[in-house]
C-alpha cells in the first residue's frame, strides 16, 4: 500500500499493545467520548499490562481502563461520557481509592501538551490561579513574568511514552487524516510522545489522502508516527464523525452496566471476552437485537 | 413598552433571566455550556436584544443565526474547536455559563468532587475549564434545582475562583427561584430578583448561607410576547427548556 521508498509502518493491535510495558505513560487522544481509540484500548484492558499512567480528556477509554485495573494514575482534566455526564467506572476508581489523579483545567493540560510537543519545560498560563488544581498538586510552580509583575502558572510538559490516537484515515507511512469537525488534540499527542500509534477507521494509499478532505485535513505527519493500524469502527462506541456517530444505545447500555458490579460481569462476558473481531460481532449482534 | 405575557413558564422565566445575563455583552462568544435553558437564553438574547453575540450550534459550529435547540446551524459563520475554545479563554472575549455542584457565597464552584478530593465520595466531573474560565472571562452560573446541597458556606473543591479568590468577573447566578448577583461592598452573594410566585423565605430556606438581602427583592421580568413567541416557535419548539426545571 506505500507507494515510493518509505517503510510501511502497518502493524496489528496486537503489535502495538505488545510493544507497550508496565508503568509506562500512555497519552490518549480524542475527548470525552468523542474519537477514542477504544481498539487499542480493549487490547490493553485485554493485555497483562499494569501501573500505567494514563494521559487523556478522559472518556470511556478512561473508563475501561479503570475497570480493568490497568490505571495507577491518570493525569485529565475531567472524565464524561457527554451525553451521560459522569463516567461509572472513573467515579469508582475514585470513590474506592483505586487510582491517583492529577487534576488539571483543560487549557492547563493543552498547554502541557504544547510543551511536551515542542521540548519545552513548561508554558505559562493564568487558568488554575486560586483554583484547588493548585493545592492538589503541590508540585505545580507559578512564575513571574520578566517583563512585569503578572503571576502565572508554570504548566510541565506533559510528556508521555506512548500516544495512542484514533484517525478517520490515515496511509501506511503514518500520515494521518481527520474528516470530522474538529482535531481534538491528536496531533500535540502524537508529538509529546516518544512513541505514537494511530488506528483508523480505514487505511488509504497516500494518493487517495486527498480525495475525502482538504489539505488542512492532514493533523498529523508520519514523522510523528511509528505505528498504523486499520480498525474498522475502532472508535466504537465514542463518535467518529463521519464515519459514524456515538453509539448512543450501546453508550447508554455501558454507563448502566458499568453502575452495578453484577450487570459489569455480564456485560464483559457479552462484549469483552474476546479479541476485537468479536467485540464487533458482539455490538452487530447487538443492534440486530435492538432493531428488531 | 412591549407587552409581557403572564402565562410564561418558569422554565421560561429561567430563560429570560439567562438572556440577560448577556446584555451589554456585544460581540463574544456566549458558551452556554451549562444546559439547555441557559444555551436558549443566549441564543435568544442575540435574536432580541443581543444581536451581536456569537453563539454555537451546541458543537463546533458558530451559527450564522442563532439555532433551535438540537438541531445541526443551516448556515455557518464560523469554526470554534475545543482548543480554539481553550486559547478563545485566554483572549477573553467569551461569557461561560456553567452549573456548579456547590457554589459559596463568593461564588466559588465546584465540578470536581464531594467530599475529601484524595478519596471522595462522590467524584464528579473534574474541573474541566472551571479555573480558566473563572479567572480570564465573565463567567455566570445556571442552578436548575435550588437547594441547600449546591448553596454551601463553603465548597469542597474550588474547580471555579469566587470574587474573593481572584475571579475575572463572577456575574450572575440564575436558579429555578430566582437570581443572585454579587452587588455587595465585599462581593456577597445578592438576592436580585425572585421569580414570579416565588417568596424570599423559598429562596432563604433553599440557600444553606445568608444571602445579602435587599428591603424590595423586585420580581424577575417576565419574558415579553416576542420572546415567548421565539422561545415556543422558533429556538425550542420541542420544549426541552421545560424538562429542565421542575414546572
Amino acid at each position: 500500500m506505500a507507494s515510493g521508498n518509505t517503510t510501511s509502518k502497518v502493524m496489528t493491535v496486537d503489535d502495538v499493545v505488545g510493544s507497550l510495558s508496565d508503568g509506562m505513560t500512555v497519552g490518549i487522544g480524542g475527548w470525552g467520548s468523542r474519537r477514542k481509540p477504544m481498539a487499542l484500548v480493549r487490547a490493553i484492558c485485554r493485555s497483562p499490562l499494569r501501573d500505567l499512567t494514563v494521559v487523556s480528556y478522559g472518556g470511556p477509554d478512561v473508563g475501561l481502563l479503570c475497570a480493568a485495573g490497568k490505571v495507577r494514575r491518570l493525569v485529565t482534566a475531567f472524565v464524561t461520557l457527554d451525553t451521560i455526564p459522569l463516567e461509572p467506572h472513573f467515579r469508582a476508581a475514585r470513590q474506592d481509592g483505586a487510582i491517583e489523579l492529577t487534576e488539571y483545567d483543560e487549557g492547563m493540560f493543552m498547554f502541557g501538551l504544547y510543551a511536551a510537543a515542542h521540548g519545552l519545560p513548561f508554558l505559562p498560563t493564568r487558568a488554575g490561579l486560586g483554583s484547588d488544581v493548585m493545592r492538589v498538586n503541590p508540585s505545580l510552580r507559578t512564575v513571574r513574568s520578566p517583563y512585569g509583575d503578572d503571576e502565572l502558572v508554570a504548566v510541565p510538559a506533559l510528556t508521555m511514552d506512548v500516544a495512542l490516537v484514533h484517525m478517520n484515515r490515515a496511509d501506511a507511512r503514518g500520515n494521518a487524516q481527520y474528516l470530522g469537525p474538529d482535531p481534538y488534540m491528536d496531533d500535540l499527542f502524537a508529538k509529546a510522545a516518544g512513541t505514537a500509534y494511530v488506528s483508523c477507521e480505514r487505511l488509504v494509499d497516500t494518493s487517495d489522502l486527498l480525495k475525502e478532505g482538504p489539505l488542512q485535513s492532514l493533523l498529523i505527519s508520519r514523522a510523528h508516527v511509528a505505528g498504523v493500524v486499520e480498525t474498522p469502527n475502532g472508535a466504537h462506541f465514542t463518535a467518529c464523525e463521519p464515519d459514524h456517530g456515538r453509539d448512543e444505545a450501546f453508550q447508554r447500555l455501558y454507563a448502566k452496566a458499568a453502575a452495578d458490579p453484577a450487570e459489569w460481569a455480564a456485560f464483559e462476558k457479552r462484549f469483552l471476552s474476546g479479541d476485537e473481531a468479536a467485540y464487533q460481532d458482539a455490538v452487530r449482534a447487538f443492534r440486530e437485537e435492538s432493531s428488531r | 413598552m412591549t407587552p409581557t405575557v403572564t402565562d410564561a413558564s418558569r422554565a421560561e422565566v429561567c430563560a429570560v433571566a439567562c438572556a440577560e445575563l448577556f446584555r451589554g455583552d456585544g460581540e463574544i462568544v456566549a458558551a452556554a455550556v451549562a444546559g439547555f435553558v441557559p444555551m436558549l437564553g443566549s441564543r435568544l438574547a442575540r435574536a432580541t436584544f443581543e444581536p451581536d453575540l456569537l453563539t454555537t450550534d451546541g458543537g463546533p459550529v458558530l451559527s450564522a443565526a442563532p439555532t433551535p435547540l438540537g438541531s445541526p446551524a443551516t448556515e455557518v459563520e464560523g469554526w470554534l474547536t475545543f482548543r480554539d475554545h481553550l486559547w478563545l479563554v485566554l483572549n477573553g472575549r467569551r461569557h461561560v455559563v456553567m452549573g456548579p455542584s456547590q457554589i459559596d457565597p463568593f461564588g466559588n464552584m465546584n465540578i470536581s468532587a464531594i467530599g475529601d478530593w484524595a478519596r471522595p465520595s462522590r467524584q464528579l466531573l473534574g474541573s474541566r475549564g472551571g479555573p480558566g474560565n473563572t479567572r480570564l472571562n465573565p463567567t455566570s452560573y445556571w442552578v436548575p434545582r435550588h437547594s441547600a446541597r449546591v448553596f454551601t458556606e463553603k465548597v469542597d473543591f474550588v474547580s471555579g475562583v469566587g470574587w474573593d479568590r481572584g475571579a475575572h468577573e463572577i456575574r450572575a447566578v440564575v436558579t429555578n427561584l430566582c437570581v443572585l448577583d454579587f452587588a455587595t461592598p465585599d462581593r456577597r452573594m445578592r438576592l436580585r430578583t425572585v421569580h414570579p410566585g416565588v417568596r424570599v423565605d423559598d429562596v432563604v430556606a433553599a440557600t444553606g448561607f445568608e444571602l445579602s438581602i435587599p428591603d424590595e427583592v423586585p420580581e424577575t421580568r417576565l419574558p415579553t410576547a416576542e420572546e415567548l413567541r421565539i422561545m415556543r416557535e422558533v429556538l425550542d419548539p420541542k420544549g426541552l427548556r421545560d424538562r429542565e426545571v421542575p414546572a
